[in-house]
């Protein structure tokens, strides 16, 4: 289970909101699970199907979460269009980055967050708990 | 050969193990590659792909520049350089 502060949550949809009809894109660091920053980052494909973190953002991300002892604890994007569900190129890309993989979907009229682990091609849904603090 | 500097972000060095900084020799990138196996063995296979180019979901900054703009693993280094070793976060449908 996977505790999420609600007003996370809700930033990552309205993220996706803001950004639709292309993909959204961010990152989750903190410590032991805890959440302490959510990082909005730029989607450099700009596309309705595809999102790719612009690499210097991502630099300078790594760095910080390096020099503050964080952990990337998740990464999150969008599907405008489709159901918050893995794609075979997002289990590709675990394979360097064994992080929990939240996607809203913004298909119906209310948004929905899943949570995924995609360790070794396989994809287990990890339960999310919002919680408010 | 010139000396330089590969750092290992903490989320990459989960993945492949190995010191998050380490010296390393090489007048290219592929050939720092080549010299990193001492401290991480089967890197250099695991962020190229079969043909032998830089990994789609790999991203090597020398210094603060994208070798995929520069010559990609022929990039040349000069001594004192940093090359850092990143992880893409990207998906979809596809990568082109």
């Amino acid at each position: 289970m996977f505790r999420l502060d609600k007003r996370y949550a809700e930033e990552i949809i309205a993220h996706g909101q803001a950004e639709a009809p292309l993909e959204c894109c961010g990152i989750l660091a903190g410590i032991d699970d805890k959440v302490m920053k959510l990082y909005r980052t730029t989607n450099s494909e700009k596309s309705p199907l595809r999102y790719n973190v612009e690499p210097h953002e991502l630099l300078r991300i790594y760095r910080e979460l390096d020099e503050k002892g964080w952990q990337l604890l998740a990464i999150y994007h969008s599907h405008p269009n489709s159901e918050a569900y893995p794609s075979a190129t997002d289990i590709k890309l675990a394979q360097f980055l064994d992080v929990l993989h939240l996607i809203v979907s913004l298909r119906e009229v209310v948004p929905l967050v899943r949570a995924f682990w995609l360790s070794g091609g396989q994809v287990k849904e990890e339960p999310l708990s919002l919680v408010e603090t | 050969m010139a000396a330089v500097e590969v750092r290992i972000p903490t989320v990459l060095q989960k993945v492949v193990g190995g010191p998050k900084s380490v010296q390393a020799q090489g007048d290219t990138v592929a050939q720092v590659l080549k010299d990193l196996e001492k401290n991480y063995p089967g890197l250099k296979g695991r962020v190229t792909d079969q043909q032998g180019k830089l990994n789609q979901f790999i991203i090597i900054f020398l210094n603060d520049q994208d070798i995929r703009f520069r010559k990609e693993l022929d990039t040349p280094l000069q001594e004192g350089d940093v090359l850092s070793i990143l992880p893409a976060v990207a998906g979809g449908l596809f990568i082109h």
